[in-house]
């Protein structure tokens, strides 16, 4: 204290300051002007993009914030118009959301539910967010979801697969358009059966949290569904790096597939050990061995390389599609970014323009008007065919792409080639079925 | 039994990484008291250079394929490496094939410099400080590193594959008499091992053996006592602390192949690296080899299946538990010595 100023009447003064100023612009704009928060007022209207910009999937963050700039800049008429030009909805005209031009800020998730609840809650508070969309991960989308209902704003959800999102953890003022384990269980196992014959028996190793116990769940029901029989399966921690004590008692069991239900680097790290240890070289049962990586996805198919040749998965888009929407946003994805979309790039570039479209189509950004716009809305032109965004649980239901590695790959960005489109009849489920009852969408909230 | 086999070569695998960086650690801890929580990211840097080198080599330029159209639909353009026109296709191939070895030499000089400059600017003026300021310095600057590594390379793994020779896996079960293919061990994870026991003794005789390795061991036990008698102790645990960066490195730059690299897997492995070294006995470097091995195969017994169905959650908490137990039993670690951290 001999050096420093600091009085303790000095120090209250600077905090009173502080906490005014800080208090300031909350104030204003959570006032709720029209009956809910965060009613744009000005000539403008504010989205919150959250995203993980750090942690280990920062490159997916970066590429769903790609694909945010450039819905921006397509909802407020810059560029080539993207997909607004294959929407089958016409409401948007280029000028904005309602007219108000479209600006945003965003927030990092860090792939930790807390730092994303906190980035969502300050975007909310002091920016004035309207809507809060991103990030690549179930325990963030299940946490800021429900962030998300209590202040009172939509929640996009980005990249999620886990039944949970739209499940047991669902809330009205939520909305999915990514698909989930069951769809991705429904939609691999006929695909699978049709390869690998009926008479398998499957080993699961599980990455032991929520969105590993909903696919693996998933798998196995639909595997067991077709005559597989599962004939074990761990759970391995999240952290786990090495996986080759893992790998090897399944050298030791009788099973002749490896599901792999990890995501992420866990995936890159399991795949790479299973391959490493001979195991696509045996032959089990007189059948020769397979692996199956359930959710892929292309950024971590590169971390693996070489490994993912041959090896079924599933997954939400593919920018190989050569429907006219996907052409249409790969078109003017790549002409600003110089390579692909990523289908984390791909659903969050679809969110921004469906709650866009929901408000206009609304008339009024209220979230409970949204709600009702988006409940129950069908539409087409956006790389999935036709696609419902289902009432009842806010999860939208369109045809699964089941993809498997390349064999020669013609570039970095070509490693999965599409082995089938599952037709959306194929991958829907009753709103109750067991593996995503449980929970209630509660009532759609407006905030302040 | 074959089961057995094979969980303790991969806990002899596993045990080879830990006891490397457990060395590593240990050296600098009994040379300068530090305790360097930024080796993990020694490790990383380690592997980077794996990473570094091998784009070194691949460096290349563009040649357009005929014919081809990439996905705007513009002509489809190819990747030839710069080598490949220097050496021609075969032997350029060969040389990039080779990459993760061929890093070996180019880490040591890497590593080295990096230790120095590390301990020169930075940790050099934490000697004198508690404990607890130098865990989170090194700490900090841990993070510093990860985040500089994460800025130029991203944050997905970046696969780096063992040379095409050392694909595949060796059968061992055929080799002692059991069945063929019960018993495999892919062939990387073999040189590992042998790659970790050469590290180790070269290490052990180099301070065993040199009247360099002689008078740092002396000034491990005594610093003040070699000071007194005229040497420049400073200087020389300047070098342990550029050496010990080596180890970490070329530990990581030899596991690249076994995952691919990304910039967190120093932190994944810090945390059980301490627990070696608290475990080994803080300052005994045969006590980080032998706590290396012991944690690693324990580990590798803990993940099996009929493990974890006696004891759920067994796997993910074995290594804390023998963590407890031998620091109850023994408080200084197995082979730790008296008076190490207690004053």
């Amino acid at each position: 204290m001999s050096k420093g100023n600091l009085t303790r009447r000095g120090v209250l003064k600077t905090g009173a300051v502080a906490g005014a100023g800080l208090a300031l612009p909350t104030y204003l704009s959570a006032a709720g002007h029209e009956g809910f928060t965060n009613a744009p007022t000005g000539s403008t209207v504010t989205l919150g993009f959250n995203v993980p910009q750090s942690g280990p999937y920062a490159d997916e963050g970066a590429d769903e914030l790609r694909a945010y700039e450039l819905a921006v800049e397509h909802l407020n008429g810059e560029g080539d118009g993207g997909m607004l030009n294959t929407f089958s909805s016409k409401a948007l005209d280029g000028t904005g959301i309602l007219g108000k031009k479209v600006e945003y800020v965003t927030g990092d998730t860090q792939t930790k539910s807390d730092a994303a609840r906190a980035s969502a809650k300050s975007m909310i508070e002091k920016d004035g967010a309207v809507m809060i969309t991103g990030g690549s991960s179930s325990g963030v989308a299940v946490a800021v979801q429900a962030l998300c209902q209590e202040a009172g704003v939509i929640f996009m959800a980005g990249l999620t697969h886990s039944n949970d999102t739209t499940g047991k953890d669902k809330r009205a003022n939520g909305f999915r358009h990514f698909f989930n384990s069951y769809m991705s269980g429904a939609a691999l196992a006929p695909v699978l059966a049709a390869n690998y014959g009926t008479d398998r028996k499957a080993y699961h190793l599980t990455a032991d949290y929520n969105w590993g116990y909903t696919t693996e769940e998933a798998v196995k029901s639909s595997t067991e569904a077709m005559g597989w029989e599962t004939v074990g399966s761990v759970l391995t921690p999240l952290t786990q790096t090495d996986f080759s004590s893992y790998i090897t008692p399944v050298l030791q069991s009788d099973a002749d597939v490896l599901v792999l239900n990890h995501y992420g680097g866990n995936m890159v790290n399991s795949l790479t050990n299973a391959v490493q240890f001979g195991l696509r070289d045996r032959i089990v049962n007189g059948k020769q061995f397979e692996i199956v990586v359930p959710l892929y996805s292309r950024l971590m198919a590169k971390g693996a390389g070489a490994n993912v040749k041959g090896i079924f998965g599933s997954t939400n888009w593919h920018w190989s599609l050569q429907d006219e929407g996907s052409k249409a946003f790969v078109q003017s994805f790549g002409t600003k970014y110089g390579f692909p979309p990523s289908q984390a790039a791909h659903t969050c570039y679809v969110q921004a323009l469906l709650y866009a479209d929901a408000v206009q189509r609304a008339g009024s950004f209220a979230p409970c008007a949204v709600v009702e716009a988006l409940e129950g809305f069908e539409f087409d032109g956006m790389g999935n065919g036709k696609t419902l965004y289902r009432a009842e649980d806010h999860q939208c239901f369109k045809d699964v792409l089941v993809v498997k590695g390349k064999e020669n790959p013609s570039s970095e960005f070509d490693l999965l080639e599409i082995v089938e489109v599952t037709p959306v009849e194929q991958v829907t489920y009753a709103p109750d079925h067991p593996q995503v009852a449980g929970g209630s969408l509660g009532t759609c909230n407006n905030g302040a | 039994m074959d089961a057995i086999i094979l969980q303790i070569l991969n806990g002899l695998d596993k045990g080879s990484a830990y006891a490397l960086i457990a060395l590593g650690l240990t050296l600098i801890f009994g040379t300068l008291g530090v305790v360097n929580f930024a080796h993990g990211a020694l490790f990383m840097i380690g592997a980077f250079c794996a990473v570094t080198l091998s784009r070194l080599l691949s460096l290349s330029h563009k040649v357009e394929v005929p014919g081809a159209v990439d996905f705007l639909g513009n002509p489809q353009m190819r990747d030839v490496p710069y080598i490949y026109d220097l050496f021609g296709e075969s032997l350029g191939a060969g040389i990039i094939d080779w990459a993760v070895p061929l890093s070996i030499l180019f880490a040591i000089p890497v590593m080295i410099l990096i230790g120095v400059i590390m301990e020169r600017g930075l940790i050099k003026h934490f000697y004198k400080r508690p404990h607890a300021d130098q865990i989170l310095v090194t700490f900090g600057l841990a993070i510093v590193l990860q985040e500089v590594i994460k800025y130029y390379y991203g944050a997905n793994p970046i696969p780096t594959p063992a040379p095409s020779a050392f694909v595949g896996s060796f059968d061992f079960g055929a080799l002692v008499g059991f069945e063929p293919r019960t018993i495999i061990y892919p062939y990387w994870r073999l040189v590992y091992f042998a790659f970790a026991a050469l590290i180790i003794g070269a290490v052990f005789a180099f301070l065993q053996f040199t009247t360099f390795g002689m008078v740092v061991r002396a000034g491990m036990a005594d610093r003040e006592t070699v000071g007194l008698l005229g040497i420049n102790i400073d200087k020389r645990f300047t070098i342990m602390f550029g050496l010990a960066a080596a180890v970490a490195g070329l530990a990581g730059v030899m596991y690249t192949p076994i995952n691919s690299p990304n910039y967190h897997m120093g932190m994944d492995f810090l945390v059980l690296s301490f627990v070696v070294v608290v475990v080994g006995g803080m300052g005994s470097l045969p006590g980080a080899v032998l706590a290396g091995f012991l944690l690693g195969i324990l580990e590798s017994f803990a993940s099996m299946r009929e493990v974890i169905a006696i004891i759920p959650g067994i796997n993910q908490v074995i290594i804390y538990l023998v963590a407890i137990v031998i620091l109850l039993t023994r408080p200084r670690g197995l082979m730790g010595r008296k008076g190490v951290m207690e004053d």
